[in-house]
């Protein structure tokens, strides 16, 4: 490589972290840099990430791992609407063994354990069951583990680990109803056809109580936005848990058990499980916490038409708008804060989707002073719960929802 | 005149919102059968690189480890152990040293 290469490259570079806020985006002339990249702006770094378009029905995504995948949907993508379009949703699996073929006559969705006649549905019997649609946000427990300070092992997810959607397909009630749950069961454990890759290794498996398994929401999912689902996000069958993290959003669901006692299968009583503390907050090294597996969503709220770094013009209106959620409840109110969170503004509300959907934002605010200035957004969701000013921590790297900070400078 | 920003944008949202409400579910499904990407990233080479190889690749690709934070030895021997314990990772008791080093070596604090 010559010096004005060598050069070119650093610059580019440099150009690149410059642009790189929440969503920052750069296409690399340099053969050194041929792909395009992202840098999710973590504390300690390491959050250069390569933009795939490598995987089948997904378009563009930030390449997190790619066996088993962990595809992190671009930020920019929020700011197009309320829905996230299924080729640009989130991937998460746990487990690399993952069919890459389903068969829609052949496949079988089995509903066994403590029931009164046990099932085997053909995709026709599932569709032809009384039809239920919700809007529901479907966040990975660990969105934004990249952010924990001190960081934290594990999938190093910037933001993007998040997805509404509007699901199609089912309620669960329905299904169990015609098993016929007998007395005495207490949860409903799902299966999908993924698998482990080593001998003896968990399969990933999760539960729900009953009574939450009938509550008349939780649903089994045949489309996502009008549509069948991409295999990566879970075709030809999904658990939806509106309010839930992802974990419990099996994919590719097959399997269906009654249980008449407690799971305390790995997944459920060892990983996915948080500190029984406000915020699932804890000290690094703190011993004796008592873990709970994770459960609710709580609220957030983001920025989406304004980058970290962005120049605004002083004394003339601008427009910021994003998107919101309550978590296990609809959004209230969003506010929003132009001086690092001394004052904040009401925000105008866009279409009510549902409760468990994005909620759309925005706002107009004039800023006065030139000079470096701090954008902060607060979600406020029905039950009165708000974002946190301090950022929580757990080992886990889970359920992430501080207030968010855009630092911008004002000209 | 900047009044009418405002109810504009929200408009707009509100189009993009209503056309996939639209969206009508599928009455019935299609088989489908893809290919999924083989990883294109390496491992840096380093003391242990074919253990790492033969042990931690079967069931994640490079990505995962090299996007991980920096984290001091004491951090990845939590990891290495996990990976074995839990996951079942097919690591010999006695190549975690190497794995450890390696990994300490390459994603250790600089």
């Amino acid at each position: 490589m010559s010096n004005t290469s060598l050069f070119r490259a650093a610059l580019t570079r440099r150009q690149l972290m410059r642009q790189a806020g929440i969503a920052g985006l750069a296409t690399l002339a340099s053969p050194a840099w041929a792909e395009t990249m992202v840098t999710l702006p973590f504390p300690g770094g390491v959050g250069d990430r390569p933009i795939t378009t490598a995987f089948p029905q997904k378009g563009a995504m930030v390449l997190q791992r790619t066996r088993p995948p962990l595809l992190e949907t671009p930020f920019e993508v929020y700011d197009t609407g309320v829905f996230t379009p299924n080729d640009r949703f989130f991937v998460r699996w746990h487990w690399a063994v993952i069919p890459t073929s389903v068969d829609v006559d052949s496949f079988r969705l089995n509903v066994h354990g403590h029931v009164n006649k046990p099932l085997s549905l053909t995709l026709k019997d599932v569709l032809a069951l009384p039809q239920f649609e919700i809007a529901a946000v479907n966040q990975c427990s660990g969105n934004s583990r990249g952010f924990f300070a001190p960081r934290v092992a594990g999938g190093e997810w910037g933001n993007g680990a998040m997805g509404n959607a509007r699901w199609t397909g089912v309620r669960l009630k329905d299904v169990l109803d015609r098993a016929g749950v007998k007395a005495g069961a207490v949860q409903v454990r799902f299966n999908g056809l993924d698998k482990p890759v080593v001998k003896d290794g968990p399969d990933f498996i999760k539960s729900l109580a009953v009574d939450h398994a009938r509550d008349g929401e939780v649903m089994i999912a045949y489309a996502m936005n009008g549509q069948q689902l991409p295999l990566l996000n879970g075709f030809p069958l999904r658990v939806i848990v509106p309010g839930w993290y992802a974990t419990y959003w099996v994919k590719m669901l097959n399997d269906i058990e009654v249980l008449d006692s407690p799971d305390t299968n790995f997944w459920m009583k060892t990983a996915y499980t948080i500190p029984d503390t406000p915020h699932a907050d804890m000290k690094p090294g703190q011993a004796g916490v008592k873990m709970v597996p994770i459960n609710r969503m709580n609220p957030r709220s983001f920025i989406t038409n304004v980058k970290s770094g962005e120049t605004i013009p002083a004394g003339k209106p601008a427009v910021v708008r994003g998107i919101a959620f309550g978590g296990d409840t609809g959004v209230k109110r969003v506010d929003l804060s132009a001086d690092g969170g001394k004052t904040w503004h009401t925000t105008h509300l866009g279409r009510d989707e549902g409760r468990y959907g994005f909620r759309r934002w925005e706002t107009r605010f004039t800023p006065a002073a030139k000079g470096p200035a701090t954008l902060m957004v607060r979600c406020t969701n029905s039950s009165g719960e708000a974002q946190p000013t301090q950022a929580n921590w757990n080992p886990a790297g889970f359920m992430r929802n501080v207030i968010e900070s855009t630092p911008v400078s004002v000209a | 005149m900047t009044r009418k920003i405002l109810p504009l944008a929200l408009v707009s949202a509100v189009a993009v919102a209503a056309l996939a409400a639209q969206a009508k579910a599928p009455t019935a499904l299609k088989s489908v059968d893809v290919k999924l990407p083989k990883s294109v990233h390496a491992l840096p080479d380093g003391p242990g690189l074919a253990v790492v190889h033969n042990t931690c690749l079967g069931c994640h690709s490079a990505g995962m480890i090299m996007n991980q934070p920096a984290m001091p030895k004491a951090a990845w021997e939590v990891e290495v152990n996990k990976m074995r314990n839990v996951y079942k990772a097919p690591v010999a008791e006695k190549d975690i040293p190497t794995i450890v080093e390696y990994l300490t070596a390459v994603k250790g604090p600089k």
